[in-house]
């Protein structure tokens, strides 16, 4: 039965259950349609923690309804997106972050693409260069010439 | 009975795979005809006994045999036939029954239409497609069995997960499949080329027709799965970033490299090495995104722990397949011969850089989908990759790409000439300025985002058109000659102008959605009204109804632009008893530059209901573009060249003819 258990979960994730998804209810709405707006951009960008993958944007768990509360009481007290982050990664770490800084361990998630892109590019140049020394363009053969222009010419009289 | 006649034929179908695994491979070692020649019968044994098999578990399904355990956890008596039978693949063991379905019916192909291919070849060939086979099947009756009996049988089912109660979702995994297994295609052929040790153009020739077939079902399946979830899941997005999608963006990613690297190795007869590599790592992408849903790895790392059995299991084929592979191409490939020369500014340069960009997007999605559980794994520390992180890693990527398709096709093969491609595409430019210009004066007092975006799309699809309206000689010609090159003119090449030009779509899709779409959020009771983006919108009466398996709340919304009716829609909300699991129905007015979303939430008639409406500017064309590059892939699949077992011989003898007329 664990098993079965374990099933539901992954076809949970399957199915990547935002259940009643866009979960901000009508009562949660700012008055001031600047700030909601920044709200909303912001809740997009903090992750819902007891979920799998999703937003507090998106989550109608508790939890993020309760995360939405806070960001918008803060938005609403004058604080900034910059320190409305600050507040929550004080409290929850960085794994609230849909997007993670860059620091020494997300070097590799951050910079590994890049690192990828110039390790072909240099393999693809290093490939072309090698290539061409070991193919030199070969002159044609005195036979291969002749085949050449008479091929040329017969063309010409067709 | 039947039940038990579905396990016997799955254990005879790994019998026969396990015979077709080592026989023919033997036989084309010792170049023995006879042996060899036991690959096709086997495969096509395989393919019937493994259709038997999910023939007997439909069945269970169809008549509700609640005696199987399989059908007892997922199905119900109650569900619609459409659902009984979806619900075969919609769990664990009887997806992994269609997973090896599918890899069976792709050796079958190859046995029935592979009638040119050279004996050894298709031997090899078939040989590793059923170790694959072996493998998988393994895989079920060891760990994953669906035939398994239940006693006493209940009185009924536990039916399944309502979100895949939907005709979208019916259909999605059979053509994903199509498309993650089809893979398996080109990397048995990669394989094989290894052990004969010798890759050609022909070998290319045979190799791109499977691959584009499965290109053509992952584009469909993620393109179904992508809609589904737009209008299953209630809140207007189409794409998550969510692991599971990137499991089945990795392939395709990988495979359309595979794809233009491939017609380098057909016309030009170089980056052969590069290409078997590219084969055999997308479909370990495959397996990668099989291992990474089937493992429960995803939900946590702790998840996987606990109950290891198929996730190690899958892992070991993985390492197996994909080890074995890499340690004989490290082995083999240093000693193929270097194929034709080319210069870096030249069609095969172009298709050079377009693999780095399409490898380097798919290492940022491997690397963004696995890097968080490699660290939870290693220091337990939690990071959270979002659509935020993807979209600011993988659209860097994307831009160079598409401003590179549509230089690419205009450089002539072997050595191009940039300052006349560039000359060329003058149309582009024109293209890209007229259009963005006409965005900032929609938009002028935006972020200009997607001005960009904009203008990309008219770049690519200005250079695009004007790529084919060259090839056809288009305004230059009379119009009569025009035409009549443009019968000539092969199918693959209006495979490629209508794939790109499908991605031109999408892209001003993608744009336009994620820049300019509004979301009104409401509590409304019967009567009231509110406006979206010049519509409004009014709930006229929200009733109750009863489902065939679910109980439902179904709101009546009329919407009106300027006063006049233009349509009534229909959201529901709907409550299934059995999972005791809600799920949201929106409805969806749309015409062709935009919909309009109208998604029903909680409520009474006292309270009112929560009703969402957004506005998807242009949100169509994704699916419109999507569905344009399939139809592209198609109509490349059925090029004369392409087309399964079309001898090349008088392909080529035809060409030849063609040329010389042109000179006559």
């Amino acid at each position: 039965m664990v098993e079965n258990r374990l099933f539901m979960l992954i076809l949970a994730i399957i199915v990547s259950i935002p259940l009643n998804a866009s979960a901000v209810e009508p009562s949660e709405i700012l008055q001031n349609p600047q700030l909601e707006l920044r709200a909303r951009n912001l809740s997009q960008n903090i992750r819902c923690l007891v979920c799998q993958n999703q937003s507090i944007d998106d989550s109608n768990a508790s939890l993020a309804r309760d995360l939405r509360k806070i960001v918008r009481e803060q938005l609403v007290s004058g604080a900034s997106d910059s320190e409305i982050y600050e507040f929550l990664i004080a409290r929850y770490g960085d794994f609230i972050l849909l997007r993670p800084p860059v620091k020494a361990t997300t070097y590799i998630l951050w910079y590994g693409p890049l690192f990828i892109f110039f390790a072909g590019l240099s393999l693809s140049v290093l490939f072309l260069i090698r290539r061409k020394r070991v193919l030199p363009e070969e002159p044609l053969s005195p036979k291969e010439q002749e085949e050449l222009s008479s091929l040329i010419s017969g063309k010409e009289e067709g | 009975m039947i039940a038990e006649l579905g396990h016997y034929a799955l254990v005879l179908a790994l019998l026969i795979a396990l015979v077709q695994t080592t026989v023919p491979l033997y036989g084309a070692a010792r170049n023995d005809f006879s042996l060899m020649g036991v690959a096709q019968p086997a495969a096509t044994a395989q393919f019937i006994a493994i259709a038997i098999a999910f023939g007997a578990l439909t069945h269970a399904y169809v008549t509700s045999d609640f005696s199987v355990i399989n059908v007892a956890e997922n199905s119900h008596s109650l569900k619609p036939l459409l659902y009984k039978i979806s619900g075969v693949w919609g769990n664990h063991e009887g997806s992994m029954i269609l997973w090896v379905l599918i890899l069976a019916l792709f050796g079958f192909a190859v046995a029935q239409f592979g009638i040119h291919l050279p004996p050894t070849l298709k031997a090899r060939v078939l040989s590793v497609q059923a170790s694959i086979g072996v493998a998988f099947l393994g895989f079920i009756l060891l760990t994953s069995n669906p035939f398994l009996r239940l006693d006493p049988a209940p009185i009924d089912g536990r039916d399944l997960n309502p979100l895949l109660q939907d005709p979208g979702l019916a259909f999605h995994p059979p053509m994903l499949y199509l498309g993650y297994v089809g893979f398996s295609m080109a990397f048995s052929f990669a394989v094989a080329a290894l052990i004969e040790g010798r890759v050609d153009p022909a070998w290319a020739r045979w190799v791109r027709p499977w691959t584009l077939a499965a290109w053509i079902a992952l584009t469909a399946g993620i393109t179904l799965g992508s809609w589904w979830a737009y209008y299953e899941l209630g809140w207007g997005g189409w794409w998550y970033w969510d692991p599971v999608e990137n499991a089945s963006f990795m392939p395709w990613l990988s495979g359309t490299a595979l794809l233009h690297s491939a017609v380098v190795v057909e016309k030009r007869d170089a980056l052969k090495s590069w290409t078997i590599l590219l084969a055999i790592l997308t479909f370990a992408l495959s397996l990668m995104g099989t291992f990474l849903v089937r493992s429960g790895v995803l939900t946590s790392v702790h998840a996987f722990a606990v109950d290891p059995e198929r996730g190690l299991y899958i892992l070991a084929i993985l390492v197996l397949f994909v080890g074995g592979a890499l340690i004989m191409f490290a082995l083999r490939a240093p000693s193929m011969k270097l194929g034709g020369l080319f210069q870096p500014i030249s069609r095969e340069g172009g298709l050079v850089m377009n693999n780095l960009l399409l490898s380097v997007a798919t290492a940022t999605v491997f690397i963004g989908t696995l890097y968080p559980l490699f660290l939870d794994a290693t220091t337990g520390q939690k990071v959270s990759v979002g659509p935020p992180f993807f979209n600011a890693t993988f659209v860097p990527v994307m831009i160079p790409l598409v401003l590179l398709m549509a230089v690419g096709p205009m450089l002539a093969w072997k050595r191009g000439d940039l300052s006349a491609a560039m000359s060329r595409l003058w149309f582009a430019v024109a293209l890209s300025f007229g259009i963005s210009i006409f965005v900032f004066w929609l938009h002028s007092n935006e972020p200009l985002t997607p001005v960009i975006g904009f203008a990309l799309a008219g770049w690519l699809a200005g250079g695009t058109l004007k790529e084919f309206a060259d090839r056809i000689g288009l305004f230059r010609d009379r119009l009569s000659k025009s035409l009549s090159k443009a019968r000539r003119l092969p199918r693959s090449a209006y495979g490629m102008t209508l794939a790109h030009l499908g991605l031109s779509i999408f892209i001003c899709g993608a744009v336009a959605d994620s820049a300019w779409r509004t979301e009104v959020v409401i509590n409304a009771k019967e009567r009231d009204k509110t406006s979206i983006a010049g519509f409004e919108a009014q709930l006229e009466s929200v009733n109750r109804l009863e489902g065939p398996n679910y109980h439902l709340e179904r709101a009546t919304v009329v919407i009106r632009k300027n006063g006049e009716y233009v349509t009534r829609v229909f959201p529901e909300r709907r409550f299934y008893p059995v999972q005791q699991m809600p799920t949201t129905e929106a409805a969806i007015y749309t015409t062709l530059l935009a919909d309009v979303y109208v998604s029903l939430g909680e409520g009474s008639k006292d309270q009112g209901w929560t009703l969402r409406l957004w506005y998807n500017p242009l949100i169509p064309w994704i699916w419109t573009g999507c569905l344009i590059m399939v139809l592209g892939g198609l109509i490349s699949l059925s090029d004369r060249r392409l087309r399964i077992g079309a001898p090349f011989k008088r392909a080529h003898k035809k060409v030849q003819e063609n040329g010389l007329l042109e000179n006559a």
